[in-house]
């Protein structure tokens, strides 16, 4: 791929942007109400403020491939006979700009789930529709440890990989997808960029310090080495799991706001005349998740918080060559209203083995 | 009547030092407190049931939860827990055994003072990054950062409850209320959209809500016909803050969980907040959870309670 290297002042990222939302949607970490979010971004709304100085959104950028809640299908009656009828979202092309790298490998544990056989069509078409644009962390939090996944924060993935260096924002693409949209902002206004191919001495300065801070950070070096499939009979059955979950009070926000957690429900909204069937995004720490006809399998907390943990870091990684289905985003470490995650339960039950 | 019988720190010792006693001295089974975390700020709620686990056991500046709630499944395992309350906390605790759901006899409640717990969220919000340790220092906070030292004052991160401490003389927390019972109704939507549609529907608001202990809650169950797990619209996570508000009222304390826990950091305590006020207004004064035995404005009926029509009087939707 392209290791061309161009570059745009960051007081004109503004017009960057515009190029980008000429022809399609773009999704931007904007305000709203105090929080920052993947928004669609609006060139005429000048209210709009973009911030690429915080690290994470509170949701993810999972929701623009799987979204919270969408429409599948809809019945409806007609005298004797049931309509059909087709209402899944028509997904257009768009670019997502400011994916950290830690969101960015959450596609590929999204990937293996969606993309592989039965495929789902919704997932699939935003996924080949969607342009991913990274952005390099500057400032990592003390609850990043997209480390200890292989993750480098000062090169994240993506179609395209960009940093803030200098006063520059530096673009790279990396994939035939990337390429097409550098081309086609060229195409557009041959002035946006500037070639610093060869002259990315700034920018290699920056990635030096992000990886310098990267080993700071209090969780740097944390280890999973512990959780793999051979323990997966010693995990279930730790003691620990009991200590562990009597904080969670089931809420489920771990799993909404994770980058990874993919579970979903299906319903019927009764519309009067018909059904509209949606799908959400479900917990595992949910009463009614999995709900079978009988009830739930898992009738307790306990059960269900092991669940989410022992899906993250023993099940998936059994069905996934050992990938662990947790980037190191840290939300569920800031958001967790009883300020317990996935770091206390790998610490705790990895006990000594995994410090 | 008078409340079910409290241990009070009248020694001024510590508050580890309490909890040890207790468990020493056997005068509880298990004790309710909080543990420390990974990092220094993150402390998470937990039951020590010996005195090594203790040595886990931390009250800081960093223990904002509210343990009452816990006690709706603690107290009906077996033996004696002991349970910390803060000021605040005590008037979930009341409100709880109240409405018989804590099991009384099988608590130990124990009353331990605050000065006012901090908010990482707001210290986060200020663009502080990498935190590592805080000093408090005076009326400000020394912050050590990966970024290197920064500064800021503690009355501007403490938690939103702590701001009108019922057991202090605070602020007017009714001064955002009035703000927006002083807006149009156009700017009023505007602000509720902007805020509620932010909602993920986590649910992080009812469960920790002291005053939420249905068994099943209706958007849980299936047979309901409103359960919903989804939005249809980025604004009908109005439907289940207004009905959780209403089936709250009267019942709320105020102790500002949900506004604490929500990550979106929706200012759900101002719904209670106005429900509260106009509860004050028609029925006089009246703090829920001031006590475990009195009935509330909307359990009592008296023959001068206002009618209905109180709401054409105060004039509507302005
Ligand atoms: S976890 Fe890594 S990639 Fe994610 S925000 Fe933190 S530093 Fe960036
Ligand atoms: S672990 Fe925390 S965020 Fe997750 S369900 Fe339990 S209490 Fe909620
Ligand atoms: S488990 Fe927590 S840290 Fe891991 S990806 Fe999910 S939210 Fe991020
Ligand atoms: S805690 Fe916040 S985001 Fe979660 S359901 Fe409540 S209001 Fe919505």
């Amino acid at each position: 791929m392209s290791a061309q290297i161009l570059t745009v002042k960051m007081e004109n990222i503004g017009n960057l942007f515009k190029a980008i939302a000429a022809d399609q949607k773009l999704y931007l970490p904007l305000e709203q109400a105090g929080q920052v979010q993947f928004l669609p971004y609006d060139p005429a709304d000048d209210s709009q403020k973009v911030r690429l100085d915080v690290l994470n959104t509170v949701r993810s950028a999972k929701d623009l491939f799987f979204p919270q809640s969408e429409n599948m299908v809809a019945f409806k009656k007609q005298g004797k006979k049931i309509d059909i009828i087709e209402n899944r979202e028509k997904v257009e092309a768009f670019t997502v700009f400011g994916v950290r790298a830690c969101d960015a490998r959450s596609f590929d544990i999204l990937d293996r789930v969606f993309l592989s056989e039965p495929v789902d069509v919704s997932y699939a078409e935003r996924r080949a529709r969607g342009t991913v644009v990274t952005l390099a962390c500057n400032e990592p939090e003390e609850t990043c440890f997209c480390e200890t996944f292989g993750i480098d924060a000062a090169k994240p993935d993506g179609d395209i990989t960009t940093w803030i260096a200098d006063g520059l924002l530096w673009w790279q693409a990396n994939t035939n997808k990337g390429v097409k949209l550098t081309d086609k902002l060229l195409s557009v206004d041959a002035g946006l960029f500037v070639d610093s191919t060869g002259e990315a001495k700034a920018l290699e300065e920056q990635q030096e310090k992000i990886r310098e801070i990267i080993s700071q950070l209090p969780l740097h070096g944390l280890s999973l080495e512990y959780f793999h499939k051979e323990e997966l009979k010693t995990i279930f059955n730790s003691p620990k799991w009991q200590e562990l979950s009597e904080a969670c009070i089931g809420c489920g926000t771990c799993t909404f706001v994770c980058p990874t957690c993919q579970c979903y429900d299906i319903r019927d909204y009764d519309t009067g005349n018909g059904v509209q069937r949606y799908r959400c995004w479900d917990s595992c720490m949910y009463s009614d998740f999995v709900m079978m006809a009988h009830g739930n399998p898992r009738t307790s907390q306990v059960e269900r918080f092991r669940q989410r943990f022992m899906h993250k870091l023993v099940y998936y990684p059994a069905n996934n060559e050992g990938i662990f289905s947790c980037v190191g985003c840290g939300r569920c470490l800031a958001k967790c209203p009883s300020s317990m995650n996935i770091v206390k339960v790998a610490k705790t039950i990895g006990g000594e083995a995994n410090v | 009547m008078q409340n079910a019988d409290r241990e009070i720190n009248k020694e001024k010792i510590s508050v580890a030092e309490m909890a040890k006693q207790i468990l020493e001295q056997g005068r509880a089974d298990r004790l309710m407190g909080w543990k420390r975390g990974e990092f220094f700020y993150d402390n998470s709620p937990a039951v020590f049931e010996n005195l090594s686990e203790l040595d886990d056991f931390v009250y800081d500046l960093f223990c904002g939860s509210n343990l009452s709630k816990f006690l709706v499944k603690e107290s009906r395992k077996d033996g004696k827990i002991a349970v910390l309350l803060k000021p605040c906390d005590r008037y979930s605790f009341n409100q709880l055994v109240k409405e018989h759901r804590i099991i009384k006899d099988n608590v130990l409640p124990v009353e331990i003072d605050c000065d006012g717990m901090l908010d990482i969220d707001k210290i986060r919000a200020l663009g502080i990054k990498g935190i590592k340790k805080i000093t408090v220092d005076g009326d400000q906070l020394q912050i050590d950062t990966v970024y290197g030292p920064k500064t800021c004052a503690r009355e501007d991160v403490l938690l939103m409850k702590c701001l009108t401490c019922k057991d202090r003389v605070g602020g007017d927390r009714f001064e955002l209320v009035k703000e927006i019972e002083a807006m149009s109704s156009v700017e009023r939507y505007e602000f509720w959209r902007s805020e509620l549609s932010k909602c993920i529907r986590c649910n992080a608001c009812r469960n920790v809500c002291p005053a939420c202990t249905c068994e099943k809650c209706v958007f849980d169950n299936d047979k309901s016909g409103i359960a919903n797990k989804a939005n249809t619209d980025s604004f009908e996570e109005s439907l289940y803050h207004m009905i959780r508000a209403f089936h709250v009222a009267g019942r709320c304390t105020d102790c500002g969980e949900c506004t604490r826990v929500c990550p979106q950091n929706i200012p759900l305590h101002l719904i209670n907040r106005k429900i509260i006020k106009d509860l004050n207004e028609f029925y006089g004064e009246y703090q829920a959870g001031e006590d475990d035995f009195s009935k509330g404005p909307l359990t009592r009926f008296d023959l001068d309670d206002v009618e209905p029509d109180i709401v054409m009087e105060r004039g509507g939707n302005k």
